[in-house]
């Protein structure tokens, strides 16, 4: 799967809230990612400076790949669901999650997402991500454990500057100094950021290594499984993050002129979740709506924009007609009206042109979707240019009717939920 | 040392087979009524069952046949069997068909030379679950996979050809209110007016037999594509690959009686003709098609007999639903990690019992982890459903005692009327209702109903995990042993309750309650 173009990417974060954003969002302290739903693969496409120090990767790592490269075998696949469904449902979640650091060491954080709705749009733009480490861990009914950790929070935000750290550091450390090497630089991290209050005095270096030892002993032993609850401060520090990174951008996107905002506002010709599901298919496609006067395009994939050089602001609201030119054969376009009538399946050879007024031979299938009420929704038109091979070897009419498929499966569940309209 | 049956009988019978049920009482929604029971002998009994039994039928809720002579009673259920082949006829009809050449196409002798099938091969990976996907498609961002485009494609085919039965697109559907999210599809469209068959429910394992349908009868134009594993370790499609009978191919078909869009089966080395019974092949080789579809809201089903199966040659079922199953969603403990790294945890918060399986060092241990557990229950007479979901990620196993209970009688009329035959579908929360009054009326109580009288009770459901847990470690100290062969888990005896957990090997037994290792 090829990231996305870094154009694209940062046209995503610029056109909404400006580069100047950028600046202030890099003076928040929190962690936190911004992701685009609507870019193929849902990219991240700004990953705050805490982030990356949380994480241990750099910002060219990060922006353009997606959020499950942090998750890795422990994380809770339920957990990732939720998320997902949350993501589908273009609603909020907060949720305790076990990732990955670069070095390949396991945390448990406090993840925190709230969607961003574009004014105009009626629909998601972005979702803000925040993530908060969870030191203090809560579990049930381990022996000795909890204890070290309840010791080690303890210590970590009022004694480890204190030099009574060193009778902390009688719990023996298990391993050899390469792994200590390994561990310091994560455990360091969360020191900087989390532990050490700030009218602290650093740690001498004995202190130091007796407090990582210590650290060590807490990491390796600890088995990362069950639930790992956060505290309320923990809570408030997600809930304080989200609404920091919020009034930014609403205040930028005021500069832009595109507006977002926290809650959805008016109607959308499709909702998020449907386009979320609708832009994994890397073909070209349209919807339309024939419940809308002169049956407008409703959503246009990646791929049918490409083909016909339009942008997506140029097709949406507009019949099809457009597509057709001067040497179209009408009665190609009378049976594709007739099917639409008859609200019935047909494929079509028929002559269409590009914005550059260049034509090419489309073959065109058209079929009727309908949503979960069973009445039809939308119809759906996929367009294969002749003469273009399938690298699957899949025949051009085999891979229109995936597309169909594929949208039929969509339209349908998104349509279910009572809370999605 | 299982099955006692029931305890202080009130009809003064052995029960010798019966496990799923063990002596443990119950409430009922409705009281449970000695006259009924005297009306069921006497009256018609009823159709109740399937997707496609006419609702008004009349009669009693439930019907109750003895087998007289010998101890041993067999419990029978009628029901019209959901007809998932346009070449599924009534018994009477296919006898008169065979014989060869019979010009339709099936996938028999008659006709199989020369036939020509897509073929779509898979590569076999060893490595962890978590990190197969090579696509990463566990989520709905990703692009979709070749074999999910192949499916679709095909199955959308198969509709503008006019194969279905009814176009269940049109069938209106819903999630219904309520923090489960159960979903609900209104199907009334589909009456069969067909005469009820009986199913045997007290034998999970039965031998195949040849003069019943099975799927060696379907048409080939039912038939999507072969699946099987690469020869080569590649990934390939072949659009037109010849059925090679010696190769014993496995295929998908459609389901000519869809409950969604995409309702597949995935048949296991389809001329081998085996019952509807799991071997650990079988099972990694549907792990591997939830794998390759790389889609979490395809999800892959099994019902043993007596678990709502209706056709005895073994098979998986699959659809797409891109909605969450209330099942998934349903919080989890967790109860043990096997020593090849299996996670087993136990569904809690739900109204059915189960067990789910994660992990695992490699594939093969987390396939063989519930094959194990699967062929257990088999073995056992315990009747069982399986969820492969989250692409292949987490198995979800559940044994189930509805059929039994319906077969004595035991199920209310009210529940009984609703036609809900609780298989592996319907206990994930997905229910099929073909009564108009039932789908008005769905509520997230009502579903938990039904399904609750589905579960095994606490007490058994602990017997019977701690009995799983047994298996599934004998058959990893079974491995270590260097006497036995290959696939000791495929003809092994049933076992026995008693002995250690530990044959000799440490299961990695990390956290997790305690009593799951009480043994009888």
């Amino acid at each position: 799967m090829e990231p996305p173009q870094l154009g694209l990417i940062e046209q995503s974060f610029n056109s909404r809230y400006s580069n100047w954003a950028r600046e202030a969002l890099d003076e928040l302290p929190d962690n936190f990612t911004i992701t685009d739903p609507c870019i193929s693969g849902h990219p991240i496409v700004f990953a705050s400076r805490g982030f990356l120090k949380m994480s241990g990767y750099s910002r060219d790592q990060v922006v353009g790949r997606n959020g499950r490269m942090f998750q890795g075998p422990n994380t809770c696949r339920r957990s990732v669901m939720e998320i997902r469904e949350a993501i589908r449902e273009e609603r909020g979640v907060e949720i305790s999650l076990l990732n990955y650091r670069k070095d390949g060491t396991p945390f448990w954080m406090l993840f925190r997402m709230a969607p961003v709705f574009g004014k105009d749009e009626g629909r998601v733009i972005h979702f803000v991500a925040v993530q908060v480490p969870i030191l203090r861990r809560r579990q049930r009914r381990r022996n000795g454990e909890g204890l070290c950790g309840e010791i080690l929070s303890n210590s970590c935000r009022r004694e480890v500057c204190s030099s009574s750290s060193v009778e902390l550091a009688g719990v023996s450390a298990a391993d050899s100094d390469c792994r200590v090497q390994a561990m310091e630089g994560s455990v360091w991290q969360h020191v900087d950021n989390y532990v050490f209050p700030k009218d602290c005095k650093p740690l001498d270096g004995f202190q130091l290594i007796s407090f990582l030892q210590f650290a060590l002993v807490l990491f390796t032993s600890l088995e990362i499984e069950e639930k790992c609850e956060a505290s309320d401060t923990e809570k408030q520090l997600a809930a304080t993050a989200i609404s920091n990174v919020l009034s930014v951008l609403t205040h930028y996107s005021e500069s832009t002129g595109r507006l977002v905002c926290e809650k959805r506002f008016g109607p959308s010709l499709v909702s998020s979740s449907l386009h979320i599901s609708l832009g994994r298919i890397k073909q070209s496609f349209v919807l339309v709506d024939p419940h809308l006067p002169d049956i407008p395009i409703v959503y246009a994939s990646d791929a049918f924009l490409r083909m016909t050089g339009y942008a997506r602001n140029e097709v949406l609201g507009q019949n099809c007609r457009f597509l057709t030119g001067v040497d179209t054969d009408p009665s190609a376009l009378h049976q594709i009206k007739q099917s639409i009538q008859a609200q019935q399946a047909c494929s079509v050879r028929i002559l269409h042109y590009r914005k550059d007024k260049s034509s090419f031979w489309n073959l065109l299938h058209i079929s009727p979707v309908r949503n979960a009420t069973g009445k039809i929704a939308y119809f759906v038109g996929v367009q294969i240019e002749e003469g273009s091979v399938d690298r699957h070897g899949l025949s051009p009419e085999m891979r229109q009717l995936s597309v169909v498929g594929s949208i039929k499966v969509a339209v349908r569940s998104s349509s279910m939920s009572y809370s999605i309209h | 040392m299982i099955g006692k049956g029931k305890v202080g009988c009130q009809r003064g019978r052995q029960v010798a087979d019966i496990t799923a049920i063990h002596g443990v009482t119950r409430p009922l929604i409705h009281v449970r009524s000695v006259r009924r029971k005297l009306d069921i002998i006497q009256s018609n009994p009823s159709a109740h069952g399937g997707r496609g039994a006419l609702p008004s039928e009349g009669g009693s809720p439930s019907d109750l046949l003895f087998l007289a002579g010998g101890e041993r009673m067999m419990l029978r259920i009628k029901r019209v069997p959901t007809v998932v082949s346009n070449y599924q006829k009534d018994e009477g009809e296919d006898a008169a068909r065979r014989g060869g050449g019979c010009g339709r196409n099936c996938l028999q002798k008659c006709c199989i030379p020369g036939a020509k099938l897509p073929l779509y091969t898979f590569k076999r990976a060893e490595e962890i679950p978590g990190d197969k996907c090579v696509l990463e498609h566990d989520d709905n961002q990703a692009p979709v996979a070749f074999l999910d485009s192949l499916l679709l494609g095909q199955w959308e085919d198969r509709m503008q050809r006019g194969l279905f039965r009814y176009d269940v697109t049109a069938c209106e559907t819903k999630v219904i209110p309520g923090r489960c999210g159960f979903m609900a599809q209104l199907n009334e469209g589909r009456h069969l007016k067909k005469r009820p068959t009986e199913f045997r429910v007290d034998k999970v394992l039965q031998p195949f037999d040849g003069n019943k349908f099975n799927f060696t009868k379907v048409g080939q134009e039912e038939v999507l594509f072969q699946f099987d594993a690469s020869e080569d370790g590649e990934v390939q499609f072949f659009p037109d690959a010849p059925v090679d009978a010696d190769s014993s191919p496995s295929v998908v078909a459609i389901n000519v009686s869809p409950i969604e869009y995409g309702h597949v089966l995935l048949i296991p080395r389809i001329l081998e003709c085996l019952p509807q019974r799991i071997d650990r092949e079988s099972f990694l080789l549907a792990l591997y098609m939830a794998i390759e579809a790389g889609n979490p809201y395809f999800r892959l089903g099994y019902n043993s007999l007596g678990a709502f199966a209706t056709i005895n040659h073994l098979h998986f079922q699959a659809y797409y639903l891109a909605v969450p199953f209330p099942i998934e969603k349903a919080p989890t403990r967790k109860v043990t990690t096997l020593g090849d790294g299996v996670k087993i945890s136990e569904l809690f918060d739900y109204p059915v019992r189960g067990l789910v399986f994660e992990g695992g060092n490699t594939l093969q241990d987390l396939s063989n982890a519930v094959s194990d557990a699967c062929i257990f229950l088999q073995d056992n007479n315990i009747p069982h459903n399986v969820l492969i979901a989250d692409c292949g990620k987490r198995i979800f196993l559940l044994p189930q005692c509805y059929a039994e209970k319906q077969a004595l009688g035991e199920v209310s009329s009210e529940l009984l009327d609703t036609q809900v035959n609780p298989a592996v579908w319907e206990i994930s929360g997905h229910m099929v209702l073909k009564r108009k009054k039932d789908y008005e009326e769905a509520s997230e109580e009502n579903a938990w109903r039904l399904l609750a009288e589905v579960s095994l009770s606490e007490e058994r459901f602990e017997e019977v995990k701690a009995l799983i847990f047994e298996a599934c470690s004998y058959t990893l100290s079974e491995k270590e042993d260097e006497h036995l062969t290959q696939g000791a888990g495929d003809d092994k005896p049933p076992l026995e309750g008693t002995g250690s957990i530990n044959k000799g090997r440490n299961c990695n037994m990390v956290s997790g309650t305690q009593e799951c290792l009480v043994l009888q």
